[in-house]
């Protein structure tokens, strides 16, 4: 059994997550905005077998309150093997480019308070030399498109920073996963026309499960992303520029 | 956004709403003049088309557990496949399954969803202890057999119309096994098939596959498949890799020579008059779910399917006279499935009585619906009815000469503000206005 914490647990993604990690007989800690969704998807999660399910409410960008809420998750989980943080907001990129207050908001919400936590979770994993930091990316965050730089700049930052994390981490057996979903079908997604290329949190969810069973380092889920980004970053800027992505 | 129920027949541009808790509901319910409840879209015709659609996608935690009496209590928008990946592993299956597991426990009441042991236990509804439905003035209301038995039988294959069914009580089935001992008998033709199931009346689970194309002395063959759960206490079954239509196939590709060639090989690829294996119950009842997005099979213009029941009495002459029918014109399809049903309910619009019931594809193409017309009447000579849940075409008088309890059914609506309120494409064309 492992003791997970979960932040911002009611996304689509993390709470298609947690079902699998419930069904597996796991502890979850679930951190979320809302608190009526998180009292119900925990009642859910009981029922579908998780060992034990607390929750609390969580204000993401409230840097201050980070430490004795990951403190106090510990002591109620009586310890901490896994982590997925799977918070964040999908930036309205036209709006952005009109204000730099949303701007600097978007990119404190899904870059800066997610390395705030990163930066404490890491320590504990460090010295308890076990354990797996999932992290939700985006394939946004691999080149700057016109549509959606705000967010992506977010990602890619976040990104980078994982990348350092995982250096760091990896001498103490410590599993740092940056994940990248592509299209996903979530209540965050549902003003966009759906095609092929979309996914379930379900099938994300699966594919995020997998990864951290085999130690992974990058996700892309589904794993076509993979070559569809490889093509995407191989074109040259001269080029990609010109482009309307 | 172009939507459509499972048969993509017909194509209807609707507003789907997909609210996150009840009290969400509650809010869009207020807004919206006439609305109708969506699970998974798997009726087949138009049953789940309306102007405005709530989904209940997302209505779909679970409550509650008892691993004593079995009892569940859920979110509504939840599916079948769902609680079986939840329930199977702990020894828990559904006591009334229909062929996929694509639907919502909300839809399966609404259609009042039969399965392969309805001759022994009924309906869906009848593993449904309570549920909590969401009425037009945004109220709850609790109903089962006991509380508001009235709202609760026009609600249980009622096709959406009473109100938002938001939460279920279910009684779920105690199992050993993940797998089926299933036996299948080869019946030559329809007297032979229609033998067999008088026979076998008494095995859980039982229904035929039935060759829609075979003629003369042959007309009706059947391999008709009855199973047990198996005792050997199993309850995991290995992953298995879906297989998807990935596109339109070109409708042409299905017509009476290769749907004729498929009959032939699928009857006699089974060689022994009787053989038995042991198979997953997702082999055994949900065949077509391991094959994502089958309805692509029949082209763009998307299939009819057609399920009609005629009572005993009628028996062996009326489904001989409408499988006559039916090979004359050789419009078959490869998934025609014959099967015995058990007593009719006390719902008001269920679709199940004593009898034998057909249901059959049918790609869309030109002069179907003259011929469904045709079949129609027959029907009705037989006292039979049709199916709602795959309904996308029946008159309006054919539908009330078949179910004379449409009128009690509007009155319970008129009694809890239904009215006007929830509505679909297939109530208006039915005249459930």
């Amino acid at each position: 059994m492992q003791k997970i914490l979960i932040i911002g647990a009611t996304s689509a993604i993390a709470e298609a997550c947690a079902k699998r990690f419930a069904a597996q007989g796991h502890s979850l800690y679930l951190l979320a905005r809302n608190s009526s969704c998180l009292e119900s998807l925990a009642q859910d999660l009981r029922v579908r077998g998780a060992a034990a399910v607390h929750c609390a409410t969580f204000e993401a960008n409230a840097l201050e309150t980070h430490q004795a809420l990951l403190e106090q998750v510990k002591t109620e989980l009586n310890g901490l093997d896994r982590v997925l943080i799977a918070h964040g907001t999908l930036s309205d990129q036209q709006a952005c480019e009109q204000s730099v207050e949303l701007t600097l908001q978007e990119l404190q919400t899904n870059a800066l308070s997610v390395i705030a936590l990163l930066t404490r979770l890491a320590n504990h994993f460090e010295q308890q030399r076990h354990g797996s930091i999932a992290v939700i990316g985006s394939v946004a965050g691999d080149r700057g498109r016109q549509s959606n730089y705000i967010y992506g700049t977010a990602k890619g930052a976040l990104s980078i920073f994982l990348q350092g994390l995982r250096n760091r981490l990896h001498k103490s057996g410590v599993q740092v996963l940056t994940i990248k979903p592509g299209f996903v079908d979530t209540p965050m997604t549902a003003a966009f026309p759906k095609g092929p290329l979309w996914a379930t949190p379900e099938k994300v969810a699966h594919d995020i499960d997998k990864a951290i069973e085999k130690n992974k380092d990058v996700l892309y889920t589904p794993g076509f992303w993979m070559l569809i980004m490889l093509i995407i970053k191989s074109v040259p800027e001269r080029l990609f520029k010109r482009l309307s992505l | 956004m172009l939507t459509h129920g499972w048969g993509r027949y017909p194509l209807h541009d609707a507003q789907l709403i997909q609210p996150h808790t009840t009290q969400e509901a509650f809010e869009l319910l207020g807004q919206e003049e006439a609305v109708l409840g969506r699970g998974m879209g798997r009726s087949y015709g138009d049953s789940a088309l309306a102007d405005t659609l709530i989904s209940t996608r997302h209505l779909n935690r679970l409550h509650s557990f008892d691993m004593q009496s079995g009892l569940l209590t859920c979110a509504a928008g939840i599916s079948l496949d769902e609680l079986l990946d939840v329930f199977v592993p702990r020894g828990w299956f559904l006591p009334i399954t229909p062929g996929t597991k694509f639907v919502s426990v909300g839809g399966a009441i609404a259609s009042d969803v039969h399965g392969k042991n309805h001759h022994l236990h009924g309906c869906f509804s009848e593993c449904v202890e309570s549920l909590e439905l969401m009425l037009a003035d945004g109220s709850l209301i609790r109903c089962s057999r006991r509380d508001h038995p009235e709202l609760f039988h026009a609600t249980c294959g009622g096709m959406g119309l009473t109100g938002l069914i938001v939460a279920v009580k279910l009684r779920l089935l105690r199992i050993e096994s993940a797998y089926i001992q299933q036996t299948t008998f080869k019946a030559a033709n329809l007297d032979e098939a229609l033998q067999l199931f008088e026979t076998h009346s008494t095995s859980t689970y039982s229904v035929a596959w039935i060759d829609c194309l075979a003629k003369g002395q042959a007309l009706g063959r059947s391999l008709l498949m009855v199973g047990e759960h198996a005792r050997d206490g199993q309850l995991l079954l290995p992953a298995k890799r879906a297989l998807s239509v990935p596109l339109d196939m070109p409708a042409a590709l299905l017509n009476r020579y290769s749907v004729q060639a498929f009959n032939e090989l699928y009857y006699q690829r089974i060689r022994k008059p009787e053989s038995t294996q042991r198979v997953s119950f997702e082999n055994f009842f949900y065949p077509l779910d391991g094959i994502q997005q089958w309805n692509r099979l029949y082209g763009k213009q998307g299939f009819v399917q057609y399920q009609f029941v005629i009572p005993k009495a009628a028996g062996l002459q009326g489904m001989r006279a409408i499988l006559e029918r039916i090979s004359a014109s050789h419009r078959g399809s490869f998934l025609a499935v014959l099967k015995t049903f058990g007593a009719a309910n006390d719902n008001l619009l269920s679709f199940p009585m004593e009898g034998y019931t057909l249901a059959l594809d049918f790609k869309l193409e030109a002069g179907l619906l003259e011929l469904l017309d045709e079949l129609d009447s027959m029907v009705l000579a037989y006292d039979g009815r049709l199916y709602l849940a795959k309904d996308a075409r029946m008159s309006e008088a054919t539908f009330k000469q078949s179910q004379p309890n449409w009128q009690q059914f509007q009155e319970i609506r008129a009694h809890y503000g239904a009215l006007g309120k929830f509505a679909s494409l297939q109530s208006r064309r039915l005249g459930l206005d």
